[in-house]
């Protein structure tokens, strides 16, 4: 009888058991062909994309042995904060070392830090770090003000379509990345000087008012947008979204 | 036990014995049954993430204000004009707690700022799921119930679309979806209605092919029906994959099908070698990478969108129809963007030297046709009609069909039932419309839709666009709508009207909203300018912005034609908001013009954008002024400086809220500034 109730109850459960701990097949079934000792990132990073969307450009990284020449089937994984998805999420690098994948952000707007990884020949880790902006929707108004009013002054390179007048001013603007300046000041000091010009704050008139010409929610707007792109970070901007 | 035996019939004793007995049953049994609808209230998911944000606003710092703004029970917004019931606020309790920025756990987020509120609009409007429902499930997901779950983040801007017409700066990805679904000719073959009635109409300009027979070769068209893109990486045209006798026939059929225009084949009269030097610096001269961009070594594809691309326009275009396109385009395409320079036979020859020579050795090295067969020509034309490339391109004998491709004027709300998923595929309509943008024949080899060369985040824009194709963007009350204006089909007259369509002044310049953005609005150039100098400049255009890379070629106009064109801008294209004559263009007291030099320095520092002294002044964002008394008219100055954006909308140029006098002193002392060109202006 009680032999009876073992094979009847204590059976299925364990392989109802065994079922449930059964694992799924590890994510990358790839078997590296070769290793590197170091990883790079080739294009990519430290673009600005919108909430939840693919970025423009794939991330590109590249994976190089001690001599710095570049190795091919080596197996680079990505990894990101939740709400981050890859195309792929691992593969070997091609033929020039490289591995490209698709960068889909998560639905904050906020800084994203993405990983990539990659195995040396002692099975030891290798890691890049790559930083990816995503603009909300506030942001992203923001953004498109500095292109058409601010960039032309306040970013320093020149694009193949627009030469940048920054050089050519006398008293040079800050760059919006410029955090050590920019986050020392108040959202009230930014849209003073915004609003008012350069001498609003007791600086220079080179930088004339645009409070006639933007409304308050468009100076709130690029606001948002010069916080969050600030390196370093803004904190009051909002989370850093990392890896725990 | 002992009533049962007493009375053995009574099948309610047999059940429950005792009468009292019975009814304490019967109560408890009903005390219980009245007791599940409270319970399954107190134990709902609902309450159980209010709870949870009450112990999480517990501890911060602001608790007593977050506390007062929390209210108990399910919240609802309900919109009758909208058909909104939304109690999505009943666990998504923070939307609007400012404060709540570093909270990044749902349902607790914060909402970013938009700018719309809840109360207005509701949830669902923009994200869809299921309003009414009190459950996370019922709510996101798609259920019996209800199909359409919540958008995902990335497709959400298509929700503005809904609404807006028009393109709005805070949502990029719509705009560019939009503007792909007519660039990239969707909309030859799918019609797509608005609310309104009308029709998206398509922005490319697919070539007609009736006389392509003159422009190039059988075996360019084979290897380009083949693969586009690899003639031209930002080929807008997309890859039928076609077989290898498929695409031999249409180019067979094209070919026999084609008339000749006279003057497509007249040969070149000079056969010298051309002259590559002077050939590049006329097409720089010529402005042609405005419009025309050739990828270079690096692979990296320079210029502007307008025209085709030219890396390998020799492979493409025979030599004689090249010379008679740029000797003029009008002939061969009579509604093309292309301006008719006006070239002379040399430049026409360098030009069409110079092109000819970019070409790719490997592009046609493996295409070997053989002279077609009446059945292969035959084969071709039934192809042709059956692919559909009558809805894009003009082919002789063979008309546009109406209605090719399903009508996509509801896509966006198209019911899951009526979609046959891929194996594999999540059961959404976003799924479902990326994939099919990704990859149309996977769906089914018998179908004709192409294969478009298009990157991830554009597929995502596409797809973002079709979604925002809803039967809610139908049947909203009107008065929401957000129209876009309406496209201009403003036509100048006369003589000068022909003269601006043979130079295609409008694939550059607006007036009265109708034109490209690429050079300066025209609308009220009459107004804006002198007449010396925009005959001088008509007649020989220089440069007016420094730090552009696109300016206004030279057309080589006629004396007459310029003083024809001159007389037409100077009249018609006058602004009805002030006299033009207001202020003199000459004569002001020196003070003032003294006064308006230390303005423009000291108190507005114009000199961080414009240049008045080319050795001390280096701005150069806007138009250079060493000879903006010659150039501009006296009392445009003055409106300009106090209002940049009434003279022109969207003008960088800030509005300093300047007052009349500081106004008056600027333009006094810009009128001074009369440039060397005034001498060449009196000649």
């Amino acid at each position: 009888m009680k032999r009876c109730f073992l094979t009847i109850f204590v059976a299925p459960l364990i392989l109802v058991c065994a079922g449930c701990t059964h694992k799924p097949a590890p994510a990358s079934a790839l078997k590296p062909t070769a290793f590197g000792a170091a990883l790079v990132e080739s294009s990519g990073g430290k673009q600005f994309g919108a909430t939840g969307m693919t970025l423009a450009q794939p991330v590109v990284v590249q994976v190089n042995d001690e001599q710095g020449t570049a190795v091919a089937g080596a197996l680079v994984e990505l990894s990101g904060p939740p709400g981050v998805s890859f195309d792929p999420q691992s593969g070997l690098t091609d033929s020039s070392g490289q591995l490209t994948a698709n960068v889909q952000l998560g639905g904050l707007a906020g800084r994203y830090q993405l990983a990539a990884r990659t195995f040396t020949k002692n099975q030891k880790p290798v890691e890049l770090k790559i930083e990816e902006i995503a603009l909300g929707y506030q942001q992203q108004v923001g953004f498109q003000l500095d292109d058409k009013y601010c960039a032309r002054c306040h970013n320093p390179e020149s694009s193949a379509e627009r030469v940048s007048n920054f050089d050519n001013l006398e008293v040079k603007p800050h760059p919006f990345t410029e955090g050590d300046t920019l986050n020392k000041m108040s959202d009230a000091d930014l849209t003073a000087i915004i609003g008012h010009g350069g001498p609003a704050l007791n600086k220079s008139a080179l930088m004339p008012p645009y409070g006639y010409t933007l409304s308050k929610t468009e100076i709130e707007a690029l606001i948002a947008y010069i916080r969050l792109i600030s390196d370093p970070p803004y904190h009051a901007a909002g989370m850093v979204y990392a890896q725990k | 036990m002992q009533s049962s035996s007493k009375n053995p019939t009574s099948i309610w004793q047999t059940l429950f014995g005792h009468p009292v007995r019975a009814f304490g049953v019967v109560s408890l049994l009903l005390l219980i049954s009245l007791a599940i609808a409270p319970a399954k209230n107190h134990f709902s998911e609902w309450r159980h993430f209010q709870k949870q944000y009450l112990s999480l606003i517990r501890t911060r710092g602001d608790a007593v204000t977050l506390q007062r703004h929390f209210h108990d029970g399910i919240q609802q917004i309900w919109l009758p004009q909208l058909g909104v019931v939304d109690r999505c606020t009943t666990c998504h309790v923070g939307l609007k707690e400012a404060s709540l920025a570093d909270i990044s756990t749902q349902p607790f987020r914060r909402h970013p700022v938009i700018p719309h509120t809840s109360e207005q609009f509701g949830c669902v409007m923009c994200h869809r799921g299921q309003g009414a429902a009190t459950t996370v499930e019922e709510a996101h997901s798609s259920t019996l119930a209800w199909e359409q779950p919540i958008l995902p983040a990335r497709f959400v801007q298509s929700s503005c679309g809904q609404c807006h017409r028009a393109a709005l700066a805070g949502t990029p990805q719509l705009n560019s979806g939009r503007s792909l679904l007519t660039r990239y000719g969707c909309v030859h073959c799918h019609t797509i209605k608005l609310a309104d009635g009308s029709a998206i109409k398509p922005t490319d300009d697919p070539p007609s092919l009736e006389h392509i027979a003159d422009k190039t070769t059988r075996e360019w068209i084979y290897a380009w029906l083949k693969d586009p893109q690899a003639y031209a990486v930002t080929a807008t045209m997309p890859n039928f994959k076609l077989s290898d006798p498929d695409a031999r026939d249409i180019s067979a059929f094209l070919i026999s099908n084609s008339t000749s225009i006279p003057g497509d084949t007249e040969a070149a009269k000079d056969s010298k070698a051309p002259d590559l030097t002077a050939g590049a610096s006329l097409y720089g001269e010529s402005f042609c990478a405005s419009c025309h961009a050739v990828q270079n070594a690096a692979g990296n594809v320079v210029g502007g969108d307008v025209g085709p691309e030219l890396t390998r326009i020799g492979n493409k275009a025979r030599p004689e129809w090249l010379r008679a396109w740029l000797r003029n385009p009008r002939v061969y395409d009579a509604g093309t963007a292309m301006p008719h320079y006006r070239f002379t036979d040399q430049q026409v020859s360098l030009l069409a030297g110079f092109l000819g020579n970019k070409t790719d050795s490997d592009l046609l090295a493996n295409v070997h046709l053989d002279a077609p067969t009446p059945e292969q020509i035959a084969h071709g034309k039934l192809l042709v009609t059956e692919y559909g490339c009558a809805s894009c391109h003009e082919v002789n004998g063979i008309k546009k069909p109406d209605n090719f491709a399903p009508e996509l004027t509801r896509i966006g709300s198209k019911p899951l039932p009526q979609i046959i998923f891929l194996p594999g595929m999540q059961h959404t309509l976003p799924d479902y419309i990326s994939t099919k943008i990704r990859q149309p024949r996977s769906f089914g080899s018998a179908l004709k839709m192409p294969q478009y060369t298009l990157a991830p985040a554009q597929i995502d824009a596409l797809t973002t666009a079709l979604l925002s194709l809803t039967d809610r963007a139908h049947d909203l009350p009107l008065a929401l709508s957000v129209p876009t204006q309406p496209a201009s089909t403003y036509q100048p007259a006369g003589k000068a009207g022909q003269l601006m369509a043979d130079m295609a002044c409008f694939t550059c310049h607006a007036i009265n909203g109708r034109g490209g953005d690429m050079a300066p609005d025209l609308t009220w150039e009459g107004t804006s300018v002198q007449r010396p100098w925009l005959q001088a400049f008509l007649k020989n255009p220089g440069t007016l912005r420094p730090a552009l890379i696109r300016r206004m070629p030279r057309f080589n106009l006629s004396d007459s034609e310029v003083t024809e064109l001159a007389d037409y801008i100077m009249t018609v294209y006058q602004t009805p908001a002030f006299e033009r004559d207001a202020m003199p263009s000459s004569g002001y007291p020196p003070a003032q013009v003294e006064q308006g030099r230390q303005l423009f320095y000291s108190k507005y520092a114009c000199q961080s954008c414009h240049i008045i002294d080319t050795k001390v002044d280096k701005g150069y964002i806007g138009p250079t002024l060493t000879q903006v008394g010659s150039r501009l008219n006296a009392a445009w100055i003055y409106h300009w400086l106090k209002d940049p954006q009434a003279m022109r909308p969207g003008a960088t140029e800030p509005n300093r809220n300047m007052s009349d006098e500081d106004a008056r002193a600027l333009t006094a002392y810009l009128m001074t500034l009369k440039g060397s060109s005034k001498l060449e202006a009196k000649k």
